[in-house]
């Protein structure tokens, strides 16, 4: 059997380049897609803990976090096009109109 | 016994007629301002004339007769109550502050008639009415305190009455201050007075002193300390030596404040705290030493600068801070009782001297200076002659009130050391002389003052009915204690003996002992009436017979003279050595070291710090999430590892 410490390194890789194309990426589009890259790699580790724990807790939590990040993706999604209408770009570093 | 049961009622009437005046009177006609000042002070004197008549009625045993109505504060072991009592001495005490308050207030009426200020003045003076009273009833030493420095307030308020004249409000400002060290001795010796007794009531207290054992002469034990820090309370309110200073300034104020606060009733305070306090002077003889040399060198002292003032009211204000030094004087040799009869005929006498000077003034429109004065005798016939009883009571001649009470404190010195009883004769003598200096320079030899500018005219009736009433007073006050010399009783020592007693007493046996003295005595009383005929004659000479005297006097003599007009230069000297290092390190070292940059600095230098952090903070809030999300990462990095670290 796969030691579970494989699916948490794992985890922990994909999180890790999951924050940092949060950080370095500026279009919306590929943050949008790094923050799902996090979510999915936390999912995999409750499934990695609950298979080594034996418990059910945190498969149920990986379907909540599916459906939260499935409803994340209409909502943002929608958002980006809408953004992608009106200014024409997806550059974050141009979307800062509140700021001013 | 209605008024002995509500003894309260004494003080709350004035304190009625104060807040009614104070707070309302500004929509009042002149009238009603008038009669609730004076049916005030009518009604406190009506209900103390009530309460000693029944207090005369009292048994012994019931005496000190003692009421408390509430407990005022309660801390831990210690309680003061507001409790009042009344006993031989606050009898007197009573009479007089009432009695003569109330001939004041009807003489203010006249004065002040023209005053823009009537209002607050009756304010003003119906409070201090208050106080006084509160003062002399007072059951314990803190409620007393609240009297004390409830004058003081009202004497600071009303020196510095007319507060547009700069001179008026300094007067009143040195007043205060001078009574503020003063007062912190009078505290300090409570604080001591309570940590040797655990109590502050005279009831508690001075039983207790008396049984102590005395302090060995020339020794500082608790109770002469106590004594002395008393005894510095006393020195400010009662302007000796060296804190007289705010006396003779003090005549900045209206002449009838002169006249009630500053010669009658408050200045008299410290003597009245001082018998109060007899049982413990009685068993410190150091502090008794001191009190006795500090009232006999500032009697003298006084007496000299009262001989070459040329206003009238300075004249008169050296001469109170002279007299109040006899007092301090008989007490220190353990005359209590004679101190307070001083206290008393001194009430009736300078009260009238000052209300007949501010007769004078008056007639001559504002004039106080007695060289601008002259020949007024025929002019104001009842202030002339009121001051003439005055002036022969307060020159101790053979009859006058104040021959019996300054006789008896020079006798009772000269028991103790014949240098007090030289020096209190010798102030006689300049007393004499100085007065009989201010009646004729004042009514005596040609005007000296321009006809056609000033009106002389008599003071209307409510002026010079109070005159005669202490005119009166002052001639007769003095026959209730005729001294044994002339085959009276005293009755006015046998009556206060039982309050002054405090046990095994010797004061008691004292006074009846006095008699006793054999022809010596008799020759030495006859003393200072020589003195007094000697200054009398002396100023008769310099005023009336050859009035070029003085000034060729002056002349020959002008370093003494000099230094007698500038009052020793003690003003001077404070100012030199108090006030202007005090001025320097307020100013160079308090406001602009300490305040300025210390705790300013401190404050601004809080402010500073924060607002240049959070200017630096405030570029970190850049709106930007990237930005956000690593500072969040770099959180997280840090918390795991610092968690990885400490596991390990």
């Amino acid at each position: 059997m796969v030691p579970t410490s494989y699916f948490l390194v794992l985890s922990a890789v994909l999180f890790g380049l999951g924050v940092i194309a949060f950080i370095f990426k500026r279009n919306i589009l590929t943050i949008f897609m790094s923050i799902e890259l996090m979510l999915n790699a936390v999912n995999l580790a409750f499934v990695s803990f609950s298979r080594l724990l034996g418990q059910l807790q945190g498969q149920v939590f990986v379907f909540f976090v599916i459906v939260v990040a499935a409803a994340e993706a209409a909502v943002g999604l929608a958002i980006i096009i809408l953004i992608h209408r009106n200014r024409g770009t997806l550059n974050v570093e141009k979307v800062d109109s509140l700021k001013d | 016994m209605p008024v002995l049961t509500y003894l309260w009622i004494i003080p709350l009437l004035p304190l009625l007629g104060a807040a009614a005046n104070g707070i309302f009177g500004g929509r009042w006609a002149k009238n009603t301002v008038t009669a609730l000042a004076l049916s005030s002070t009518t009604l406190a004197f009506l209900a103390a004339l009530e309460a000693v008549r029944e207090f005369i009625s009292l048994s012994p045993d019931q005496i000190p007769w003692s009421k408390s109505y509430f407990t005022w504060i309660s801390a831990g072991g210690f309680q003061a109550d507001f409790a009042l009592q009344v006993d031989q001495l606050t009898v007197i005490m009573l009479l007089v502050v009432t009695g003569v308050g109330w001939l004041i207030h009807i003489y203010s009426t006249g004065y002040m008639n023209d005053d823009p200020g009537y209002r607050r003045f009756f304010s003003y003076l119906n409070l201090f009415m208050f106080f006084m009273l509160v003062l002399i009833l007072a059951a314990n030493y803190l409620l007393m305190f609240v009297g004390w420095e409830g004058v003081g307030l009202c004497s600071y308020l009303l020196i510095g009455f007319f507060f547009l004249k700069q001179s008026a409000t300094n007067a009143g400002n040195k007043a205060f201050w001078v009574n503020r060290i003063g007062d912190f001795g009078f505290l300090l010796g409570l604080l001591l007075i309570f940590r040797t007794f655990g109590s502050l009531d005279f009831a508690t207290v001075l039983p207790r002193a008396a049984a102590m054992p005395a302090d060995a002469s020339g020794q500082i034990g608790t109770l002469t300390a106590i004594a002395l820090l008393l005894f510095v309370g006393a020195a400010g309110k009662s302007a000796q030596l060296p804190l007289y200073v705010w006396l003779p300034d003090a005549m900045e104020g209206p002449t009838p404040v002169s006249a009630l606060i500053h010669a009658a009733t408050m200045v008299t305070a410290g003597v009245y705290m001082v018998v109060r306090s007899h049982a413990i002077f009685l068993n410190a003889p150091v502090a008794m030493q001191v009190v006795a040399v500090i009232g006999c060198v500032t009697a003298l002292f006084a007496a000299t600068i009262g001989l070459v003032q040329t206003d009238i009211k300075k004249v008169l204000a050296y001469s109170t801070v002279s007299q109040l030094g006899y007092m301090f004087l008989a007490c220190g040799v353990g005359a209590f009782g004679a101190g307070i009869f001083h206290l008393m005929t001194h009430a009736f006498f300078k009260g009238l001297l000052f209300l007949a000077a501010g007769s004078v003034i008056h007639a001559m429109g504002g004039e106080q200076d007695m060289r601008m004065m002259g020949g007024l005798r025929k002019k104001i016939p009842v202030t002339f002659w009121t001051m003439f009883m005055a002036t022969l009571a307060i020159a101790g001649a053979p009859g006058f009130s104040g021959f019996f009470s300054k006789d008896e404190i020079l006798n009772e010195a000269q028991r103790v050391s014949p240098v007090l009883w030289g020096l209190g004769v010798l102030t006689a003598g300049l007393t004499s002389f100085y007065m009989f200096r201010m009646l004729f320079l004042t009514f005596f030899g040609a005007g000296r003052y321009d006809e056609h500018q000033v009106h002389v005219h008599e003071s209307p009736k409510n002026m010079t009915i109070p005159l005669i009433v202490l005119a009166i007073l002052s001639v007769c006050g003095g026959w209730m204690a005729a001294p044994q010399l002339v085959g009276g009783v005293n009755r006015f020592e046998h009556f206060l003996a039982p309050a002054l007693a405090t046990g095994a007493e010797p004061v008691v046996a004292a006074a009846e002992s006095t008699g006793g003295g054999g022809e010596i005595v008799q020759a030495l009383l006859g003393a200072p009436v020589i003195a007094g005929l000697l200054g009398f004659l002396l100023a008769w000479w310099f005023y009336i017979k050859s009035p070029e005297t003085p000034k060729k006097l002056a002349d020959s003599l002008s370093a003494p003279y000099k230094l007698l007009s500038g009052k020793y230069f003690v003003d001077e000297l404070y100012m030199a050595v108090i006030v202007r290092p005090l001025v320097w390190i307020s100013d160079k070292v308090l406001w602009h070291a300490v305040d300025e940059r210390v705790i300013d600095g401190a404050v601004n230098g809080v402010a500073l710090v924060s607002s240049e952090t959070g200017d630096r903070l405030r570029r970190a809030s850049t709106g930007n999430i990237r930005s956000y999300a690593t500072w969040i990462v770099l959180g997280v990095l840090v918390f795991t590892s610092l968690l990885l670290w400490m596991v390990d």
